[in-house]
């Protein structure tokens, strides 16, 4: 039972955290795609802005005063640090793609200016921060949630961290609201129109550079809710996000590239893989070391912990020949 | 005053001009058609009086009001409609989706428009909460029509409505745009099943090469023996 509850806090905690930080940054990068149809690389890089953005507004209202025991700075500020992430979004769009789209400009030129953004933002963050590790966690203490399991021999406790718990709070009420935005608002709808047809939508009267902004303004600030996330979780620096870049690229396209619900599902699937992957099975098969034919190393995952990102191209490839299209049926181009 | 007046419209993609001069005038009661081999600009007038191209000489005038490259967001509320050939629903979206889509840029209550649009093609009713991509095609093309008819235009633009129905849905479909037409509002469209469409039309256009050849009712341009010949197929 010790061993089961090891699992737990190893895998079913980490892996729902992960999973939460890499739906919500997956859900911008499949937004990107369905409206403005190219491959949005700096989205990282927005992640790890937000998660400065953050900070130094949580560093800000520490210093004036404005804390509660109850809940981290960190989230106190994020919806304003989400709502400055959306500003920023919306000037990078006018200043690097708009002018883009504007001379009609090929996908693989997008997706080579947002290289040109990502190496922009994280050169900025380098200038005023340093290459240094920062942490939401220097005036306060990471609270720690211990949930005894009232079970005879069993003294382990279910953990985990009062920011891990809030993340997952703040992941479902951004999906939900993402949900009934997308099903029952008039834009929504519009932005899921465009995404399915854009001609079509243009020719419907369809304000289509209206849905451009607000596709902006929401992957800009749910890239500053997964990087804050993130940050809070483990530490912030400027390559924060841009190492988790791949397995949420990876996660938009195993749930089919402009599909929000596939991002959130494929978010998931790749947080629990990676966790699963880089977890010790040698404390679950102890208790029955005696009966295997061999000896039990002392450690025994499928990958090692610096392996984590190759397992998100394995799932990738293996989704990607079983449906081309993603689970959900996603843009093929 | 004519609705729409088209007078010396040239214009194309940006190279070579498309249309070289189209003259055309739809009055409010019209169902106007347009016919000609491939190639002869058909649908590219449409997509010219929508904005679709650029309009590089002439003038496009609506209701008397200059409208030559305006963008479909400022055309559809002045009371105009288009219907594309091809992809012209929301695939993903459920057929009352689609139909809400049409009236975007309206900010009034649509819902009676919408009871209008399902009394005049009432299988759609049925199937309303049905994604548009999992319909036939002849009610793809009902679809199509009713999110343009959400707008409540005064001049719906229909390009090919028969292009890759069969018989049987052609003619519905063909009955479905003279209903529209008598409910107030002026059609004008591209048509292969060229005799069939002239057929019920009050205004017939014959171009070629980006010009017009012949223009007159739908019966005088069936009874002219040279356009007979030359673009009916005898």
């Amino acid at each position: 039972m010790n061993e089961l509850i090891f699992f737990f806090n190893n895998v079913v905690v980490a892996g729902v955290v992960l999973g939460s930080i890499y739906a919500v940054g997956a859900i911008g990068v499949t937004l990107i795609f369905g409206i403005l149809r190219f491959a949005h690389f700096a989205h990282g890089d927005m992640m790890t802005m937000g998660a400065f953005i953050a900070f130094l507004l949580a560093m800000a209202a520490t210093a004036l005063g404005i804390t509660t025991p109850v809940v981290p700075t960190g989230f106190l500020v994020l919806p304003l640090a989400m709502i400055l992430a959306a500003i920023i979004a919306l000037g990078l769009d006018k200043g690097f793609y708009a002018p883009l789209r504007k001379r009609g400009a090929r996908p693989v030129t997008m997706l080579i200016a947002s290289i040109g953004v990502t190496l922009i933002i994280q050169g900025m963050i380098r200038l005023f921060f340093g290459s240094g590790t920062y942490s939401f966690f220097e005036t306060e203490q990471k609270q720690l949630v211990r949930i005894p399991v009232p079970l005879e021999g069993v003294t382990r406790t279910i953990n985990f961290t009062q920011p891990q718990l809030l993340m997952v709070l703040c992941t479902a009420v951004a999906v939900l609201a993402l949900h009934f935005f997308l099903t029952r608002s008039r834009l929504g709808k519009a932005m899921r129109a465009m995404a399915d047809n854009a001609d079509l939508a243009q020719v419907s009267g369809i304000n289509t550079k209206l849905v451009v902004r607000v596709t902006w303004i929401i992957a800009g600030s749910l890239a500053a809710m997964a990087g804050t996330m993130l940050a809070l979780d483990v530490n912030l620096k400027p390559d924060l996000a841009f190492n988790i870049v791949l397995p949420i690229f990876a996660a938009a396209i195993v749930g089919g590239l402009g599909q929000s619900y596939g991002a959130i599902a494929g978010g998931f699937l790749i947080g629990f893989a990676e966790t699963l992957a880089i977890f010790n099975w040698s404390v679950l098969l102890r208790p029955v070391a005696g009966s295997l034919p061999f000896e039990l190393p002392a450690t025994l995952a499928i990958v090692p912990t610096e392996y984590k990102l190759t397992v998100a191209f394995v799932i990738l490839v293996v989704v990607l020949l079983w449906r081309p299209t993603g689970i959900f049926k996603g843009a093929s181009t | 005053m004519a609705l729409l007046d088209i007078k010396d419209v040239v214009g194309g993609y940006g190279g070579a001009p498309i249309l070289n001069g189209v003259n055309l005038a739809i009055e409010q009661s019209d169902i106007g058609v347009i016919v000609g081999p491939n190639g002869a600009g058909k649908s590219t007038t449409l997509k010219a009086i929508f904005g679709l191209l650029k309009v590089t000489e002439g003038s496009i005038s609506f209701h008397g009001e200059a409208i030559q490259n305006s963008l479909p967001d400022r055309l559809v509320p002045k009371g105009l409609s288009f219907v594309p050939q091809e992809k012209n629903v929301f695939t993903s979206m459920s057929v009352e989706e689609n139909l809400e889509m049409g009236a975007f840029t309206r900010t009034d209550d649509f819902k009676p428009t919408m009871e209008w649009v399902y009394d005049m093609f009432p299988v759609l009713r049925e199937k309303r909460r049905q994604p548009a991509g999992e319909l036939s095609g002849g009610q793809r093309q009902m679809v199509a029509m009713g999110r343009a008819l959400m707008s409540q235009p005064k001049l719906l633009l229909l390009d090919e409505p028969s292009a890759g129905l069969s018989p049987r849905y052609v003619l519905e479909i063909f009955e479905q745009i003279v209903k529209v037409n008598k409910a107030g509002v002026a059609i004008l469209m591209v048509e292969q099943n060229a005799r069939q469409a002239l057929a019920f039309a009050s205004r017939g256009f014959v171009l070629a090469t980006g010009k017009n050849r012949f223009t007159g009712t739908g019966a005088e341009l069936i009874a002219d023996p040279e356009v007979a010949k030359s673009f009916l197929g005898g």
